[in-house]
């Protein structure tokens, strides 16, 4: 699986209106400006794209930053 | 598992109906203008149309199912069976179905009833016209629509921007020459609190007060009259159980993925469907999209779809087609049917 670093960059070309480079892998993904379910969207329709797992509600509740669901992603796959 | 095949039954004719009315997204200034271009990429509507106070789903379909029947040269007596799928009804009692059964000058031998589908609607309307079609009568007119508008706030980013009004008419005939029809039908209830109005049925019935809103998260202000969404879920519910159904059953009908013509999807929003098209792969030239110029207009989306973007291919060719509803119960289900040079009118646009 590529690293968390690579994970944050190719999540954050999938936000359009996310200036690029701002977002790092201990950002706090709900702090991008208006954050809204949309994110959450794009976030999962990412994941589910790009490893063939399907994050659930409480997954995205739990997690914080880009890091928490990089690690989320990774123990789906283990 | 419900799979299985309908015979002797095909689709004659089809036509849709929306308000004149039309609502913008970039006009919706409750979000910041970064929100609306997100919201615009993100769920692809650009547009919808909006029925006015006075306009239910039951006018949509009615001028849908005039038409219809002018232009396939139908006489109403000739039908026999008025299935009518909406979450939308005139009234709590009695059911559309049977006002239009007298507006619409059928006879009193035909069959009318409802039927309580959103997403789905489409597609389970088909299933149960088609059976019954096959033990009783000649004709059937399948209306299916929503006025959601009626229930969505414009202080509710997450439900007022994505929904718009439509009504539709299939007309079904026996045919005993006709290509099989095939289903496969799925109900998970545990989702139903994903997409729900909790106010005005029995359950939280009518009372002082059930219109006074809550702030439930900003940008999120509504009563509970109004349509909640759970984005989130039904995105999942989608992803999830989208692609299983719909390769059940093509095992089951032994027909290829790539000898469908065109895969119609229930049009919820472009980021999810195009994620179930890419799931299923499938090019992008088979899957049609009519969200961008009308929203999510609930059990109307696959028919109304069917006219403004397949018509002409629809009236010229055969086509086989696998349509997929999917959304609120949760319930869901997909068809493949072949259409042969059906009757498709011009989109109508009522006032």
């Amino acid at each position: 699986m590529i690293n968390v670093d690579k994970f944050t960059e190719l999540l954050e070309e999938e936000f359009e209106d996310v200036q690029k480079g701002t977002l790092k892998p201990t950002t706090n993904y709900r702090e991008i400006p208006d954050f809204s379910s949309m994110h959450a969207l794009i976030i999962i329709a990412f994941v589910d794209n790009e490893f063939d797992v399907l994050l659930q509600g409480k997954d995205l509740k739990e997690a914080q930053t880009f890091d928490d669901l990089y690690t989320i992603v990774k123990n789906k796959l283990a | 598992m419900a799979i299985f095949q309908i015979n002797n039954i095909e689709v004659i004719g089809i036509a849709a109906s929306v308000p004149k009315a039309t609502v913008y997204t970039s006009d919706y200034d409750y979000i910041t203008e970064q929100e609306r271009k997100l919201f615009v990429s993100g769920t692809g509507i650009k547009e919808r149309r909006v029925a006015h106070e006075n306009m239910c789903t039951s006018d949509m379909c009615f001028s849908a199912a005039q038409q219809l029947l002018k232009d396939t040269n139908i006489n109403s007596e000739d039908i026999d069976i008025l299935i009518f799928v909406s979450q939308s009804p005139d009234y709590f009692l009695p059911a559309t179905s049977i006002l239009l059964q007298d507006r619409l000058g059928l006879k009193k031998s035909t069959i009318a009833f409802d039927v309580n589908l959103g997403c789905s609607g489409y597609v389970y309307g088909l299933a149960i016209i088609a059976n019954l079609l096959n033990m009783v009568g000649s004709n059937a007119l399948l209306l299916c629509g929503d006025k959601s508008t009626y229930s969505t706030t414009p202080t509710d980013k997450s439900t007022y921007p994505l929904f718009g009004d439509a009504g539709t008419a299939t007309l079904l005939s026996k045919n005993t020459k006709a290509k099989p029809l095939y289903f496969n039908l799925q109900t998970d209830g545990s989702g139903w609190e994903s997409i729900i109005i909790r106010g005005g049925g029995t359950r939280n019935r009518y009372k002082e007060g059930i219109l006074d809103k809550k702030i439930i998260e900003p940008g999120i202000e509504r009563n509970l009259c109004n349509l909640e969404l759970d984005g989130v879920e039904v995105f999942n519910f989608s992803l999830r159980e989208v692609k299983p159904n719909v390769m059940e059953l093509l095992d089951f009908s032994n027909i290829e993925l790539e000898n469908i013509d065109f895969v119609v999807m229930h049009q919820a929003n472009r980021l999810m469907n195009e994620s179930v098209r890419k799931k299923l792969k499938v090019d992008k030239e088979k899957v049609p999209y009519s969200i961008e110029k009308f929203g999510n207009t609930s059990s109307a989306s696959i028919p109304l779809t069917m006219v403004t973007e397949l018509h002409e291919t629809l009236k010229n060719k055969s086509n086989q087609l696998l349509l997929s509803g999917f959304g609120v119960g949760f319930s869901w289900g997909s068809v493949i049917l072949t259409t042969n040079n059906i009757i498709v009118s011009e989109l109508l646009e009522i006032e």
